[in-house]
């Protein structure tokens, strides 16, 4: 045994036939970069719950069309974008502002492939309610943001909440557990904060961005029993068991797909949805039918119909 | 335009049920640099024997992979490690398509000769080095005296920079990610020495990373596992267009379907695309 297998290792080295293989001539222009050819990518149709349009471009709207351009290689259809660069981990009323007249800037072009979710610091609770109204009910957006400006748990959160619900503006909350909870930024939640929010709001649907990040075996756990939470994949490395984990414990119906583009690519949050060894009836609603039915009543109110 | 785009959406999902598991075969080869044998301790595997990791590789187009073992993290039995490995590689299919990558730790008793088997008794195209598991970093004398070893027996050297995300790790199982700095100065004192660094993240692969930029021009290979954002190959490779970038996928820590989509996302022109599917890899063993 030991024997056949040293002659055999060693026919290999003395081979080397991995530099021997020939590559194929490739076809002028554009090739299919992978078995996965574009064609069949391309009318994938699935929803992003979860972009930020930090592409190059001179304008909002060019750095939309860049993001378009890259969507359209891997079958993305429509994107959630949210908060414009530069980050602010705890913004001004005046930052949030800015951040959400880019998005505005973007829909005024983008509307056909582009929803607007609204941020906001709900630490300046009055200065959110006025900008939900500007944003939301006068305005074109359709869902809420909520990064690390402020813990989740907070009462400060409880009048967003309400009036999100009243206007059918669904909220993605950022989430993650970063060693256990202690490497979190000091306003940052977790997915057992956003389980109490949820209590408190029983019915009304939430979205648990990143669903933890990298510690999404214990986010899963955290938000299980809270059945209008909604688990957002998006954000972390593609590591193999958190899809087929987060179906088991909270089933397809609760599992969204997001990239977190531009810091992410569409393909490692997309790849690890594909690879899921889950039925193609769960991978559909992932990837794109349990976001519609999430932003169904919004869409309705602004005439979008999908 | 939009309702045009809609309705021919909505008439393919239907035409393909399958979607996307199983699809027509790939131009050219695609070298994957970046797979392991085993199961990571914390994680539950996909492809619980080499055969099942093949198989899915094979299915998406993958000619030949560079394995290691998860074994090698933790286990001190390094030549016992490296000898399974070796026969593991050799039984799965014809023996070509997995090309094992041993591993040696500088800091055991007597690892000179863990080397000498890997170049003479087991004949390894290379070693994977994980250093912040086995205990030192890349200014140690001893890592020095190692890629000197190797390079003189014509050894490819990859090193891991990291094997997870250091902010989800258990707490007691850590690993800070390995700094790649002090390559700049130790590279141009080791003539020979052929190294790629696996599972970068974004704190090299990062946006305008000056560290990258120098690691590149000192002639250091790169793998697309960890390499994230929008068309982030291309968007590398604009910025470093010598950069040797080829493909991995860090399977099956990851699904390997996510580093397969990142080749479609970028828009390549064919020569770039046959340097990362497999120009850099071949280039990489060939230059021995
Ligand atoms: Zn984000």
């Amino acid at each position: 045994m030991k024997r056949r297998d040293f002659l055999a290792t060693g026919a290999l080295a003395a081979t080397l036939p991995w530099h021997a293989r020939a590559a194929q001539p490739s076809p002028a222009g554009e090739v299919a970069a992978s078995a996965w050819g574009s064609a069949e990518l391309r009318q994938l149709g699935a929803w992003d719950a979860h972009a930020h349009v930090g592409t190059p471009g001179a304008t909002p709207a060019k750095r939309m069309e860049y993001l378009v351009r890259i969507a359209d290689r891997v079958g993305v259809e429509r994107m959630c974008i949210f908060m414009s660069p530069p980050w602010q981990y705890e913004p001004t009323p005046e930052q949030f502002r800015k951040s959400n007249d880019d998005v505005l800037a973007v829909l005024k072009e983008w509307s056909s492939r582009a929803f607007g979710f609204v941020y906001l610091n709900p630490t300046h609770t009055r200065a959110s309610l006025d900008e939900l109204e500007r944003c939301v009910a006068d305005g074109p957006m359709v869902g809420i943001k909520l990064w690390v400006g402020c813990h989740c748990n907070r009462p400060e959160l409880d009048p967003i909440v309400k009036r999100a619900a009243e206007l059918d503006a669904i909220i993605l909350q950022h989430t993650w557990i970063k060693q256990r909870g202690k490497g979190n930024l000091p306003q940052e939640s977790t997915p057992m904060e956003l389980a109490e929010l949820s209590a408190r709001h029983p019915g009304v649907p939430l979205i648990c961005g990143h669903t933890g990040g990298g510690d999404w075996s214990l986010g899963i756990r955290a938000i299980r029993s809270r059945s209008e939470i909604h688990a957002d994949l998006g954000g972390g490395d593609p590591v193999y068991g958190e899809v087929e984990m987060a179906v088991r414990e909270l089933g397809a119906a609760r599992v969204l797909y997001g990239s977190d583009v531009h810091g992410r690519s569409f393909a490692s949050q997309l790849g690890r949805v594909l690879g899921a060894n889950l039925t193609v009836a769960e991978k559909r609603l992932i990837l794109r039918d349990n976001l519609v039915r999430l932003l169904r009543p919004a869409l309705k109110r602004k005439g979008i119909t999908v | 335009m939009e309702r045009r785009r809609f309705l021919a959406r909505a008439a393919t999902v239907a035409a393909a049920p399958a979607l996307l598991a199983s699809t027509p075969p790939a131009p050219g080869a695609l070298i994957d640099t970046n797979v392991s044998l085993g199961e990571w301790p914390t994680r539950r595997s996909w492809a619980g024997t080499p055969a099942q990791l093949a198989s899915r590789l094979r299915q998406h187009g993958v000619t030949a992979a560079w394995a290691g073992t998860f074994d090698a993290v933790l286990h001190t039995d390094v030549a016992g490690i490296n000898a399974q490995l070796s026969a593991a590689c050799a039984r799965e299919g014809d023996g070509r398509f997995f090309l094992p990558f041993g591993t040696i730790n500088p800091l055991l008793p007597d690892w000179e000769d863990d080397l000498r088997r890997c170049h003479e008794v087991l004949h390894l195209p290379g070693l994977r080095l994980y250093p912040n598991y086995h205990g030192y970093s890349l200014d140690d004398r001893r890592f020095a005296t190692l890629l000197a070893g190797a390079a003189r027996r014509g050894l490819f050297v990859q090193i891991s920079l990291s094997m997870e995300d250091d902010r989800s790790q258990n707490p007691v199982f850590t690993a800070s990610p390995v700094n790649a700095a002090p390559l700049l100065d130790l590279l141009p004192k080791v003539p020979g020495a052929r190294v790629m660094l696996l599972n970068c993240s974004s704190r090299v692969l990062g946006p305008g990373n000056p560290l990258l930029a120098k690691l590149a021009k000192a002639g250091v290979w790169f793998e697309t596992a960890t390499l994230e954002g929008v068309a982030g190959i291309s968007s590398l490779l604009d910025k470093l267009p010598d950069l040797r970038l080829a493909f991995g996928s860090h399977a099956p820590y990851y699904y390997f379907e996510a580093a397969l989509l990142k080749l479609q996302e970028s828009p390549l022109t064919p020569a770039q695309l046959a340097a990362v599917r497999h120009g850099h890899a071949r280039a990489a063993l060939a230059s021995a």
